[in-house]
């Protein structure tokens, strides 16, 4: 029944390990105290995410006046923001839901804090329709909701609100994904706590999981069902959110390449963060026998394959623009190249197509620090990407006399800075009291990837006739099994040639 | 009166096939308890498999019909708009505007449904308390649960048995 991989394949778990010493190692990080590093930069986090929503409470108070926006700009870092934060939060589901249809047994350690990644990334995303709304006291507006003006219904036909219902479906759904994988991971955590409160808090998370066949049972089906559910929503969010610019008459925004080339973008820019996160996690909350430089290769090829995908899809864009013989059309991307933003046009192009090329060197996609730097400078590109589709397409209309540019104030860069600190304060609490990897799941391919397979935790006296006393089994240290080691691989070998 | 046997195993694979040679003896296994789903036990301890897939479809097809019927309703048969020129005076002609929407709630109550129909079906929800016999199956213990009434043997015959298939810790409730 277990498929163990071919001898040619790298292991997905190093080390000898057991399933208990998968639990401890997860588990560490909620049961230790965080160290100073962690609070430092919990800290720097926290003043980033305060001065954001300073400057966001100022613009509710105030208006959007205090933004750089003008008469002819008037979407600019905000809408920039927004998209290339739903781009981030891409990942995730791409991770747990597309990488699980295809059986891909690498995802299973990262997918928890992918997800946790798509999650707080699609909250970041969803603020900044939110201010740019000005009142937003009057966001219900979007609802189809029986009102006194007639009833006035929300235009079914406008992108904008489908967006609503794309972004909103995206989130909700993603976080019930995530919770559901959660809950049994939950369990474990309140099986090992000793302290009350915490048993409590993680008993209430946990929801009475007992994991009995049954559960498992209904548990592989809701996975499988929600995994399919979740794949086409990841390629309609991003296509829907690419049509907020495809179905206008804009020239360099009404083009039907639009929304393959968002989402190449957005996994793009979603597997370069998950990257970012991970190096960190990895080595923080030493997990390195868990997420392996396998891993990481497997999404350096993601992105160098996503990355070439956007790449083409900038060329036929200039293709076309020159193809179809509309003069506006050609103009707005000779404006984009050329133009007074040229050297954002040239950031994006040196960012996301040359970048990524170097990932065909075997070297460089299992180099640490090279690929910590380069999913960095995806991520910028990624963000002028959408700056230059967003602010140069828009900073030239029809009317020569509306022309120019757009300067951002310290509003804008202090929403979209405290942004980054709210998502890094969400994501590094995250990291402390959730379970990090998907225990159950990752439990399951030791045997058939992890390095030496199953090891046994430590031999256990029988004891037929005692009662079972919950207080002592659930504290069940695996401490002391250093000592009976040899005589346990003995016996796992034996288990091995049963199968 | 019935009593309770929990047969503890550490692996999963032991269990498995502790689990087929006691079936064939004719023990009745209750239920299994496990860190991870150990593929392959349903059919051996008689579970079904689950209809949640079907209850998903309903959803689909509820969530589908919602959305549909909605904006029939608010674009068509309310207050119709003429848009860009574009009129709404026929539902056939809207549809295409209306395709993303339709698919968006159709996934929203799949997801959203399914899930509560598995907590509910599972009786897991916040603050109910878990009835897994021992803490250490959510780490790495798998847990057999056998009444002695079903057993069709002794205890002292079935304890036997199931120390034979490699069962570490025989627990009685």
């Amino acid at each position: 029944m277990h498929v163990v991989e071919a001898e040619i394949r790298e292991p997905l778990i190093l080390g000898e390990k057991s399933y208990n010493d998968i639990t401890e190692d997860v588990c560490a990080p909620i049961e230790g105290k965080a160290n100073s590093l962690w609070y430092f930069v919990f800290g720097l986090a926290g003043l980033l995410a305060l001065w954001g929503i300073g400057n966001i409470l100022y613009t509710i108070g105030v208006g959007i006046g205090v933004w750089g926006l003008n008469k002819t700009v008037g979407w600019a870092w905000d809408i920039t923001n927004f998209v290339w934060w739903v781009g981030i939060g891409h990942a995730g589901t791409l991770i747990s839901a597309v990488l699980l249809l295809f059986r891909q047994r690498w995802r299973m350690a990262i997918n928890r804090s992918a997800e946790a990644m798509t999650i707080f990334a699609v909250m970041m995303a969803a603020l900044f329709p939110g201010i740019h709304m000005g009142r937003i006291w009057q966001a219900y507006w979007v609802l189809p909701l029986p009102n006194q003006f007639g009833s006035l219904w929300p235009n079914f036909n406008s992108p904008l609100l489908w967006d609503v219902f794309a972004i909103s479906t995206y989130f909700s759904v993603s976080l019930v994904f995530w919770y559901i994988g959660l809950v049994p991971d939950f369990a474990s955590v309140r099986d090992r706590m000793i302290k009350p409160l915490p048993k409590k808090i993680y008993s209430i998370l946990a929801f009475g999981w007992s994991g009995n066949a049954k559960h498992w049972n209904r548990f592989e089906e809701v996975s499988l069902v929600l995994a399919g559910l979740a794949t086409p929503l990841v390629f309609s969010v991003h296509s829907i959110v690419s049509m907020d610019f495809a179905t206008s008459v804009i020239p360099g925004w009404h083009t039907t390449i639009f929304p393959p080339y968002f989402v190449a973008g957005a996994v793009f820019s979603g597997f370069a963060m998950v990257l970012t996160l991970m190096l960190i996690m990895r080595k923080v909350l030493k997990l390195e026998d868990y997420i392996t430089l396998k891993h990481i290769e497997y999404m350096n090829i993601i992105i160098m394959l996503t990355g070439s995908m956007v790449g083409v899809a900038y060329l036929t864009e200039l293709f076309v623009a020159w193809y179809s013989g509309v003069e506006y059309e050609g103009y707005a991307f000779m404006n984009r190249a050329t133009g007074p933003y040229w050297w954002a046009y040239a950031a994006m192009m040196t960012c996301n197509v040359i970048s990524p090329q170097l990932m065909w060197f075997k070297k460089i996609r299992r180099n640490l620090v090279i690929t910590f730097i380069l999913s960095i400078i995806v991520n910028i590109g990624m963000w002028f990407e959408r700056f230059v589709i967003i602010v140069t397409s828009i900073h030239r209309d029809y009317i020569t006399s509306s022309w120019t540019q757009f300067h951002p104030t310290y509003v804008d860069m202090g929403v979209f800075l405290g942004t980054i600190g709210l998502f890094f304060v969400l994501f590094l609490l995250y990291s402390r009291v959730f379970p990090v990897l998907a225990l159950n799941e990752v439990k399951t391919i030791l045997r058939a990837t992890g390095e030496f397979g199953v090891k046994k935790a430590k031999s256990t006296v029988f004891n037929v006739e005692n009662e079972f006393t919950p207080s002592e089994a659930g504290n069940a240290p695996a401490s002391d099994d250093s000592s009976e080691e040899s005589s346990d691989d003995a016996e796992s070998e034996e288990n091995k040639e049963q199968e | 009166m019935s009593n309770k046997i929990y047969a503890m195993y550490d692996d999963d694979a032991t269990l498995l096939h502790g689990a087929e040679s006691l079936v064939e003896k004719g023990v009745k296994i209750k239920d299994v308890f496990s860190p991870f789903p150990i593929h392959g036990i349903d059919p051996v301890i008689g579970i079904r498999k689950t209809r949640l897939a079907v209850c998903a479809f309903i959803y689909g097809l509820s969530g589908m019909l919602l959305a549909l019927v909605g904006m029939y309703y608010f674009m068509i048969q309310d207050w119709p708009m003429n848009i860009g020129g574009k009129p709404n005076y026929y539902f056939y002609q809207n549809i295409p505007a209306f395709i993303p929407i339709t698919f968006e709630i159709t996934v929203l109550c799949t997801a959203h449904g399914m899930a509560i129909t598995y907590f509910l079906r599972n009786k897991t929800l916040p603050g109910l308390t878990a009835k897994n016999p021992d803490p250490r199956t959510t780490d790495d213990k798998f847990v057999m649960e056998i009444e002695t009434a079903d057993a069709g043997m002794n205890e002292d015959a079935l304890i036997e048995a199931l120390m034979s298939t490699g069962a570490i810790e025989i627990n009685k409730a």
